[in-house]
């Protein structure tokens, strides 16, 4: 049975498995395997197209840990369908690209393993119903993203793009974090339907806007919007496949996906529709502006990204307000912006996604970017040129290709906006249209440039380091698909409204009762009114401005470098590191015992602390045993041991008087009948003392000490303050009962667990949570030591990094 | 580590073998009685460190070819995957289960999905505790 849990853990399995059937594999490209997992996961998906246009919606649990309310439950309804068939689809034409563009002396199995992490992760991020659930995917995807931007790590630029994506993503999903944790203290729930279900009663509760605020935070740095949006243009350093497919089609929607998935929690709020129409429509305008000075062509798409992006965003902050009237005949239009957001997220993927197809192709065959030096290249690689030219004027908003049909629904959900007479709209909701309409201008001129400055014109062969060429088959297929799609949406948009994004719209709008009446027909042709003008006006000013740009482009100079974002960041990361290294270099002495004085001392403070202000320590010896002899004598001894070892001249002497202390305390587990703890002290207290012993061989010979009498009696201050502290422990924990008491495992092990051992039915089968994770720390410490022994540099050599 | 012993090297070859078994009763009586896959793994560990301890890492490595990195990443993967199987059941994440079987020689008996879990951590704990004294000892 295929479900959408069964989605999300295939990929990661054949991830797992990359790397063996990588060192098989010696004269076939691997990614052809890899590309079986996209398709095949595309298939089932679209198969399950006609029961979601149908209105279900699957939903599958599987229980992880129900105890704290999180599961593995998946929802695929019409909103998780649209970007699951984008994951997929987008993704095997990625992949079947990628088999072009990388030679075999990549490291095609990091490349690809991290590309289908990727592709899990991002599944899971659509699919989870779970907040925890869904984070930890969110997360997974920044940590691939991470991973895939630095695939030439020996790049120092790739190393700081893939740094800065992922500082700025994963700060963001920590807010997204708290938020989830409000939203759970406000419904007690982690589902998303059930929130969905529950957030009415919840509005005027305190955390609602702050968990809104932080939701967003996260949604935006993950989306690059305004001023989040520096990470983006660094993030081109990747693969061009995964520009097309992380930066492009999938990963930067994540950031979409979340604020429509959270619109029918917070919509209808004015905060959450000023913030995200706002932020949207500055980040449209920011994204376009910057996008037209830019020579790099992926640094041109990149801005284009982020400023469509910001165009996805503002449709569904204006959206969201049919939320605020709630259902009826007037508010239907308002929800037309929300339409036109999905039908744009749509197009944008298979326009941004051939775009960036096309730079990989000039990039790769003539090895540079840069439009100062190309030009020309129409006669020389037609169908590149094809491809580009559909995918520019589908950007551009032009006619006959889908671009064209978005942008104008677009333009009418801002003109719409300005109608509603809350939130002052009546006052400020002139703003949408007038910014949308100057951004789409400047999106008319990069694209002008991104086809004409690249392929029209002289070609400049002086200038390139290899012959002009058209690009093999293989890299032609991915953006020639998705050229027909551009051009057969256009064609038959109702087709894909009906069947996409209708579901999705009934998810969105859940308490709206029709949702095919939110579905509108649409038509390239509906007279002249208010957008198709807007549209002509930005194709005349868009071309004017174009043949001007000469004399208008000494405008971008007027903003220094110093004050942009990104110098900001670059500040604000030079002071954090300053700072962070003066204050660990203040503690950080080099010496163990200043570091072991620290740690005891916290110990006392905050244990001794505890006990002194909870008035937890209670001493009552009436119910103790009998002390008897031998319990005496074992006590001395150890008191013995304990304080020659002040006056040992030796190490081995010091050590083997510590395995005397350990000795006699796994004796005093055998008096009290706790054969376990016996046991294991033994073992434990063997083993450390070989290690012990191990370790002195490297150290010099003990000499006597020689610090200041200062420093002895503060030594001396900490050690009988630990030792005090240690003891009233001990006495108050007899009495203590402000813990739950473990005695519930203790009654019934056997039958639940089946273990008469009840210490090891708690460590495998109760607390196996603890223990599990007890085993990974160990692990990993054990890790660490190798790691710092056997892999440090050795004196005199480079640093590794630097290659 | 070379300590040109005799006497240890001679006790050490028939003590080795009482340290395992002994090891591996405590690994599997853990269920009912004292022991269990932490204290069973550490007694193991010792049995090897003991090894290293009377003769020269290469020939111990010679006549015993294991990585204990592996050895630890494979506890610690079996630890977790018993964990992940339960989810197979239809059951919260980490339940563990146990039935009773005749088995053809042991008669009726327990069998439990600890054990695999407990495995796991007997292994990991090996693996960690002699790759941190190997690298301990060997480091310059």
């Amino acid at each position: 049975m295929f479900t959408a849990n069964l989605a999300i853990i295939i990929p990661f399995i054949i991830a797992a498995l990359v790397p063996f059937l990588y060192r098989r594999l010696k004269f076939v490209h691997i990614g052809w395997f890899v590309m079986l997992v996209p398709v095949t996961l595309f298939i089932l998906l679209a198969r399950l197209i006609p029961s979601i246009a149908s209105g279900k919606t699957y939903v599958h649990t599987y229980n992880w840990i129900p105890s704290l309310g999180i599961n593995f439950t998946t929802n695929l309804d019409g909103l998780s369908m649209i970007f699951a068939l984008l994951i997929t689809g987008v993704g095997s034409l990625v992949i079947l690209y990628s088999i072009f563009y990388l030679s075999f002396k990549e490291s095609l199995q990091h490349f690809y393993c991290y590309l289908l992490l990727f592709m899990g992760a991002m599944l899971g991020v659509v699919f989870s119903d779970n907040l925890m659930v869904l984070y930890v995917f969110w997360e997974l995807t920044s940590v691939s993203s991470f991973l895939l931007i630095a695939f030439w790590h020996h790049r120092k630029a790739s190393r700081q793009g893939a740094q800065k994506a992922m500082l700025i993503t994963v700060s963001g999903g920590v807010a997204m974090l708290v938020g989830f944790l409000m939203v759970h203290t406000m419904t007690g729930s982690f589902s998303i339907r059930e929130i969905i279900a529950n957030i009415s009663s919840f509005t005027d509760h305190a955390l609602f806007v702050p968990a809104m605020v932080l939701i967003l935070l996260g949604a935006f740095t993950k989306s690059a919007q305004f001023p989040f949006h520096i990470w983006l243009p660094d993030a081109m350093e990747a693969p061009t496949p995964v520009s097309a497919y992380l930066h492009s089609a999938t990963m930067v929607k994540a950031g979409i996906y979340l604020v429509a998935r959270f619109t029918p929690v917070f919509g209808g709020d004015q905060v959450w529709f000023w913030a995200v129409s706002g932020v949207g429509i500055i980040t449209l305008f920011w994204g376009s502006f910057n996008a037209v000075r830019q020579t790099d062509l992926k640094a041109l798409l990149a801005y284009s990204t982020v400023s469509q992006l910001g165009l996805i965003m503002s449709l569904f902050g204006l959206g969201s307000i049919a939320l605020h009237f709630g259902y009826s005949a007037d508010s239907v239009i308002y929800t037309q912006a929300i339409f036109a957001a999905l039908f744009h997220l749509i197009n944008h993927s298979t326009f941004k996604g051939a775009l960036f197809m096309v730079v990989g192709i000039v990039d790769h065959e003539l090895g540079t970017r840069d439009v100062r030096r190309l030009g020309g290249l129409m006669a020389l690689m037609p169908f590149t040129f094809t491809i580009a030219v559909i995918g520019s004027l589908s950007m551009a908003g032009v006619p006959l290709f889908n671009g064209f049909l978005s942008k104008e629904m677009f333009f009418a959900a801002t003109v719409n906006i300005g109608n509603a007479d809350v939130f002052s709209l009546q006052t400020f909701g002139i703003i949408f249209p007038v910014i949308a309409w100057i951004a789409s201008i400047f999106t008319f001129v990069y694209c002008m440039i991104f086809i004409i400055k690249t392929f029209l014109g002289n070609a400049q062969p002086e200038k390139l380091d290899k012959p002009i060429h058209e690009a093999p088959i293989g890299m032609l297929i991915p953006p020639f698909i998705l050229g027909a799609f551009i051009i057969g949406i256009f064609f038959f948009p109702n087709a894909l409204g009906e069947y996409i994004l209708q579901p999705a719209m009934a998810s969105i709008y859940p308490t709206f009762e029709a949702a095919g009446s939110l579905t509108p027909t649409i038509s390239a042709w509906h007279g002249f009114n208010t957008e198709l003008w807007m549209t002509i006006g930005v194709f005349v000013i868009g071309s004017i401005l174009y043949n001007r740009l000469k004399n208008w482009k000494p405008v971008y100079k007027l903003l220094p470098q110093k004050f942009s974002f990104n110098t900001l960041y670059m500040n604000t990361l030079a002071f954090f590191e300053k700072g962070s290294t003066t204050v660990t270099k203040s503690y950080m002495t080099g010496f163990l015992r200043h570091y072991l004085a620290y740690i005891f001392m916290f110990f006392i403070v905050t244990v001794g602390g505890f006990l002194f202000y909870s008035g937890a320590f209670s001493f009552d010896a009436s119910t103790n045993a009998e002390i008897r002899a031998y319990e005496v004598i074992l006590v001395c001894v150890m008191a013995i041991a304990a304080i020659t070892m002040l006056f040992a001249k030796t190490r081995v002497t010091a050590t083997l008087l510590n395995g005397v202390l350990g000795y006699s305390i796994s004796i005093f587990f055998v008096i009290f009948r706790a054969p376990d703890l016996a046991l294991t002290q033994l073992v434990v207290e063997t083993v450390t003392t070989v290690l012990f012993l191990l370790c002195f061989y490297h150290l010099p010979e003990w000499k006597k000490e020689t610090s200041s009498s200062k420093t002895k009696f503060s030594n001396a201050v900490i050690s009988i303050g630990v030792g005090a502290i240690v003891m009233l422990v001990a006495f108050s924990v007899l009495n203590y009962d402000k813990f739950d008491t473990i005695a519930s495992y203790f009654e019934n092990a056997y039958e639940l667990a089946g273990g008469a051992n009840i210490v090891n039915a708690i460590l495998g089968d109760f607390r196996a949570f603890d223990t599990m994770l007890e085993v990974v720390v160990l692990f990993i410490a054990g890790l660490g030591v190798y790691t710092m022994i056997k892999l440090r540099p050795k004196k005199g050599d480079a640093d590794i990094e630097d290659q | 580590m070379k300590i040109n012993d005799v006497i240890l090297r001679t006790v050490t070859k028939i003590v080795v073998f009482i340290i395992l078994t002994f090891g591996v009763y405590l690994f599997l009586s853990g269920h009912n009685t004292p022991g269990g896959g932490f204290i069973g793994g550490l007694v193991l560990a010792s049995a090897f460190v003991l090894m290293y301890l009377s003769s020269d890492i290469e020939s111990v490595q010679k006549s015993l070819p294991l990585d204990f990195k592996l050895v630890a990443a494979f506890g610690v993967l079996l630890a977790t995957s018993t964990g992940v199987g339960s989810l197979l059941f239809d059951v919260p994440f980490l339940s563990q289960t146990f039935a009773y079987f005749d088995l053809p020689i042991f008669g009726k008996t327990e069998l439990t999905t600890v054990t695999i879990f407990e495995a796991g951590v007997a292994l990991a704990v090996v693996g960690v505790v002699v790759t941190i004294i190997l690298s301990i000892s060997e480091g310059e």
